[in-house]
């Protein structure tokens, strides 16, 4: 008798937390608002389905419970009835699926005037290269990487010369513009994932991997890695500032491109760079 | 009336090949160590496994006092963290769920339940016993081995799994790591191949496959695709072993570690990704799939009566058992692999939800009109019952590609799995301990210990794990030793957290009451008679209690019907044994 009392708490007991506790995810800083209603959308089905499941279960349990005299009754199967709940199994199945591929299919499909901006991550921390005046990023690789040449970029590509290189600093970003961030990583596996903007993607040695999306509002906003990396994964941190127009065209003027640190009487401020807090 | 509870007694064929004559040992030394009988070699398995577990229990109350008040424990540093993390998700996985409902429950139940004397190849399964040992021999080898047992992750992916970043990726602790694997691989194919030959030929007369208890069913079936799944795994392991000791590149692209250039080049990381998974996913049921057998004989047997839709439940079992072979990339869809695969993994992920929501209506159907006995397995079914629910549905936020992109690599995957693979399971083994052990032992467990154990147990694992959703659900990362204060996080975590952690360790404790019960109730337990639950399945029909070396005395049982008549109406008892030759509805009842 207490187990059936208890189901119903379960299911009382869930869907208060779900409702009054304070936990719940940030404030949205991103365009994949999409996201955050197909999360909504499985919500309630799943919701809905967890109470209909536990409470009939409960009722079963209170009603049925063993009394003297009690038989149970005998039905091996009843096709309809399965066939009924198969196909409304189907239907649920389907209505989280169809939006849910749908908005992935958003997620993989990257602007045409999305800005590259590449991240760099290694144990056990973040750097970020942006595009020049000419708009491309230069070659690179982990072969390249060295003491005056951190990131791996390649001398001998002209498109790299002009690169922006943001060594274990902040990023920023200006608003509404989308952006493609490109990932690599020069050791292990990471992730760069930043909740505010709920995409996140692993990165791999030796690959570049992708994902893209809008910053929608300015403010600063921690990165986090969300693949296991090493001792220091847990505090491999960072910064991503989104910034208006003004403020990220005043941040770029700031930076220095590949060829200024790579020339020999800029080492000097390169590892000035470096060790900025 | 349908055709799965033929009215009239079959035809059963004579035996077409005389009895084996089975080895029959003398000596204390090959009774009970080096033991060739089925159910000997059950109970090593599981007493070994429920050892090792207990070090993977240990492992997770030292993970959440360090989650639960960071700071607090000076001797738990992030590398001490993440190898008390990588080890208790070993443990657990492989070590313990996978020995345990295979070697443990596998052995003891198959010979009985299909009406065998033995495994088909008793030499060969106890082999099997002795390198699982091995297996977790070494393992607690690194405990021990300097720089202790690797901290990679359970998931042991690399790069870092066999770097210097990484504890015990420079040391010993992933080689020992990755030995254990291989080891544990080749003892289990060879008990393997014995559940699964034990089932395909060993069957007593008039066991139909269509007649099988659902528990051989589950077990059947895993320990199939366990055959299919482990040899990803295996080959997985013995490239990285090579990676790390020859230096090979299998796994290794170049790359650049703490500012060297390594003299690694040319392999994919990700091929690792995908064999882990290839074997990881199916993994998922091949601990849930006996469970889900094992379950639904629990249900029918203490609500006295038939499992409803007892086909359907099958055909479930075996379309689940061959879908988990097609969906192991949804663990993968933020690993950077080619985005088109997400379409095709989020479908077979989201397909795999219908049959196994079949099986979640059935159970609840044979319930709805029953005769509800609240025992102690009954009481473990109906809370595997919610707390499986709840981790499958969980399942669909991370199967749906999209709606993963937030939450993966979060605690609410901890969360999810948890529930599903770790509670949900382990709930049915209690059960099924509950169930079996007045069989293995002839007495029965004590009720009031059971019943302390089994509302701790429920409430408590519930109180921690439905919560750490929505530690995710914030936003906070898996795998972090502590979050601290960043902004995202809209309410803190730290109360969350500690309440979790106190909830896990209360529940850990009452694990000792269980143990306890285990030990106290073999001498002092209630006599529990051949049959005390009134079931119909062989092993409950046998001449003694505990049934002896070759399981049935001098006859093996002939079947004449399915596992599940309960509540046959005009029958003299609410059961009638499947070797019963009684013709059904004019039952005789019990001889």
């Amino acid at each position: 008798m207490a187990i059936a009392l208890v189901l119903v708490l379960v299911v009382v007991g869930s869907v208060l937390f779900h409702a009054l506790s304070p936990w719940w995810w940030t404030p949205i800083a991103s365009n994949w608002g999409y996201i955050d209603s197909t999360l909504i959308i499985t919500f309630w089905i799943t919701g809905a389905v967890f109470a209909a499941v536990v409470l009939f279960m409960a009722y079963c349990v209170w009603r049925f419970r063993h009394k003297e005299g009690n038989v149970a009754h005998y039905e091996p199967e009843n096709k309809r009835l399965e066939w009924w709940l198969t196909i409304l199994t189907g239907l649920g199945v389907t209505a989280m699926l169809v939006p849910g591929l749908f908005v992935w299919n958003q997620f993989i499909t990257v602007p045409a005037d999305a800005t590259e901006v590449e991240v760099i991550a290694q144990q056990w921390q973040w750097s970020y290269r942006l595009p020049g005046a000419d708009g491309k990023l230069g070659t690179s690789g982990s072969h390249l990487v060295s003491p005056e040449n951190p990131l791996g970029v390649n001398p001998d590509d002209p498109n790299g010369q002009d690169d922006v290189v943001v060594e274990a600093a902040d990023l920023h970003l200006p608003m509404d513009k989308p952006v493609k961030m490109l990932l690599r990583s020069i050791d292990v596996l990471h992730d760069f994932y930043v909740p505010e903007f709920r995409a996140k993607m692993d990165m791999i040695p030796g690959s570049v991997t992708y994902f893209w999306f809008t910053p929608t509002r300015t403010g600063t906003f921690e990165v986090l890695c969300a693949e296991l990396c090493g001792t220091g994964h847990g505090f491999m941190r960072g910064i991503v500032m989104i910034d208006t127009a003004e403020d990220y065209a005043t941040w770029l003027g700031e930076q220095s491109t590949f060829a200024q640190l790579s020339a020999p009487e800029q080492v000097g401020a390169a590892e000035q760079a470096v060790v900025r807090p | 009336m349908v055709d799965v509870t033929p009215g009239a007694v079959d035809v059963i064929p004579p035996a077409e090949v005389p009895e084996v004559e089975l080895y029959h040992p003398h000596s204390w030394w090959t009774k009970y160590v080096f033991s060739q009988d089925a159910k000997v070699i059950a109970i090593q398995y599981s007493g070994t496994a429920i050892a090792i577990g207990m070090v993977a229990l240990v492992l997770s109350w030292l993970m959440r006092l360090q989650l639960g008040f960071p700071g607090t424990f000076d001797f738990i540093t992030p590398e001490a963290y993440y190898q008390f993390i990588t080890m208790h998700g070993m443990i657990m996985v492989i070590y313990l769920l996978t020995a345990l409902f295979l070697g443990g429950f596998g052995n003891y139940l198959i010979p009985l339940m299909v009406g065998a004397r033995d495994m088909v190849f008793p030499y060969v399964n106890m082999l099997s016993y002795w390198i699982y040992l091995v297996a977790v021999l070494v393992l607690v080898a690194s405990f021990f081995a300097p720089g202790g047992p690797t901290g990679a992750g359970w998931t042991l992916y690399p790069p870092q799994a066999i770097l210097g970043g990484t504890p015990g990726g420079q040391q010993a602790g992933i080689i020992l790591m990755l030995v254990s694997l291989i080891l544990f691989i080749i003892g289990f194919t060879m008990g393997g191949l014995n559940y699964v030959v034990t089932v395909l030929q060993g069957r007593a007369r008039g066991m139909t496959l269509m007649r099988l208890p659902l528990t051989v069913w589950g077990i059947f079936t895993a320990t199939v695709m366990a055959l299919l799944a482990f040899p990803a795994l295996f080959v997985a392991s013995v490239m990285m072993l090579f990676d790390r000791v020859l230096g090979t590149s299998f796994f290794m692209p170049a790359l650049v570690e703490m500012g060297e250039q390594l003299s690694y080049g040319g392999g994919s990381p990700i091929l690792f990704q995908h064999l882990f998974w290839f074997f990881g996913h199916p993994e998922v049921y091949i601990v849930a799939l006996p469970a889900f057998g094992i379950v639904s004989d629990l249900i029918s047997t203490h609500a006295r009566k038939n499992i409803f839709g007892y086909r359907m439940m099958v055909w479930a079992i075996i379309i689940i058992g061959a879908l988990s072979f097609v969906v192991w990339a949804h663990h993968m869809y933020v690993s950077g692999m080619h985005p088109y695969f997400g379409f095709f993994f989020a479908t077979t992920t989201l397909i795999i939800a219908v049959p196994t929501a079949i099986k979640v209506y059935n159970w609840v159907l044979t319930l709805w009109r029953g005769d509800i006995h609240l025992t102690l397995p009954m009481l473990f079914a109906l809370a595997f019952i919610v707390t499986f629910v709840n981790g499958g549905l969980t399942g669909l936020f991370l199967g749906n590609v999209v709606v993963d992109v937030p939450l993966s690599d979060t605690m609410f995957v901890v969360a999810h799995f948890h529930m599903v693979m770790g509670v949900a399971p382990i709930l049915v083994i209690f059960g099924a301990i509950y169930h079996w052990y007045p069989k293995i032992t002839g007495r029965m467990l004590n009720e009031a210990m059971g019943q302390f154990h089994f509302w701790v147990t429920f409430v408590g694992a519930y109180a921690i794990f439905f919560p750490m959703h929505y530690v995710g659900l914030v936003g906070v990362p898996r795998r972090y030793p502590e979050i601290g204060e960043p902004a995202f996080i809209t309410a803190p975590v730290e109360n969350l957290n500690a309440f979790i952690s106190v909830a896990a360790l209360v529940v850990g404790f009452a694990q000792l009451v269980f143990l306890f019960n285990l030990i106290w109730s073999i001498w002092n337990g209630r006599e529990a008679g051949g049959n005390p639950w009134r079931a119909t399945t062989l092993e409950w029909q046998t001449a003694e209690t505990p049934p002896t070396h070759g399981n049935f005395g001098k006859e093996l049982p002939v079947v004449y019907r399915w596992a599940y008549d309960y509540s046959v109406p005009g029958a003299r008892e609410d059961f009638i044994a499947q070797n019963d030759p009684g013709t059904g509805k004019a039952a005789v009842g019990l001889a």
